[in-house]
């Protein structure tokens, strides 16, 4: 039994992104991981936050303008036949 | 044991690093062959990450656009005189800052960059609703979820998250936070920087950084969650 005072929920959806990026002091990682272990609800959090990260890593590109990308693709070639 | 190494390797989706690496190469050897095309494909990966960090230092999106325009310009002028001492990448997105900083400057934008994340990481911003939360005084769970009331989170069908509609939200969340926020989560999140480089790049210390990436990404959930059952 852990003699550290248990972390809340609303506690924990605030240090998610301290705990992901190792930024949480020891006592408070365990904390976070003995509160996940017992609570149902902030597992799915955890989880949503998760895959919100993975799903921002498949955005697709941005288009690039028409005006912009002639105006560049002229640019590159002046430079590439360049002196 | 020999035979595990000449084994075909799993098929694992693409880990960040691997594309960031790829782009690098990418562009080296365009800017090397004078590949047009290829050229232009690193331009287009870039874009979104470059129109974000430039938004953040200047006032309208226009002047951002030509902030990229233009570091793109001072790349090719300039890419014989890079030594390759950094990444080629953290070059060409330190070409941009400059740039940004230099039109807003020029623009006499009121806020620099610096104030604006420091506003943006200041106060309290709960990740979360309060309140869907018992209160402090709750006998047996203060601060926790009101599942009784039935404001616990609820997980999301599996792969909802990767369907066009749920992505096009997820897009649109992103680009209506706040410009500090909304650089750093397109930076760390959406094009892989370490968290290092962008805390280089946009000048921000490690605790700043992650307290801007954290309120994105809360506000990002938040807003996925209001549309998926």
């Amino acid at each position: 039994m852990s003699s550290l005072p248990e972390m809340p929920c609303r506690e924990l959806v605030e240090v998610i992104t301290d705990y992901l990026e190792d930024a949480l002091p020891a006592d408070d990682r365990a904390r976070f991981e003995a509160h996940l272990h017992e609570c149902g609800p902030c597992r799915d959090y955890v989880e949503q936050f998760r895959e919100v990260i993975a799903a921002s890593g498949r955005l697709a590109p941005e288009d690039v303008p028409p005006e912009t990308r002639d105006e560049l693709a002229r640019a590159f070639r002046a430079w590439s036949q360049g002196p | 044991m020999a035979a595990l190494c000449t084994a075909t390797p799993p098929v694992y989706a693409r880990p960040v690093w691997e594309t960031v690496a790829t782009d690098e190469q990418r562009l080296l050897a365009a800017l090397r062959d004078r590949d047009e095309a290829a050229f232009m494909d690193v331009v287009a990966r870039w874009r979104k990450a470059m129109l974000n960090v430039a938004r953040a230092h200047v006032s309208t999106p226009a002047s951002a656009e030509e902030v990229v325009q233009d570091t793109w310009l001072a790349v090719l002028q300039g890419i014989d005189r890079f030594e390759g001492r950094s990444a080629l990448r953290t070059w060409v997105f330190r070409i941009l800052v400059n740039h940004a900083k230099t039109r807003g400057v020029r623009e006499r934008r009121t806020v620099p960059f610096s104030s604006l994340a420091r506003e943006e990481a200041e106060g309290d911003e709960p990740s979360v609703d309060p309140s869907r939360f018992l209160d402090a005084g709750h006998p047996q769970w203060p601060h926790h979820w009101n599942t009784f009331d039935g404001c616990g989170p609820r997980a999301w069908p599996e792969a909802r998250l990767l369907e066009r509609e749920a992505l096009r939200v997820l897009q649109r969340a992103i680009d209506a936070l706040p410009p500090a926020q909304r650089a750093v989560i397109t930076l760390r999140d959406v094009e892989g920087f370490p968290a290092e480089e962008v805390c280089v790049l946009l000048g921000l210390s490690d605790g700043n950084q992650r307290v801007l990436l954290h309120r994105a990404r809360s506000k990002v959930r938040a807003a996925l969650e209001a549309v998926l059952p």
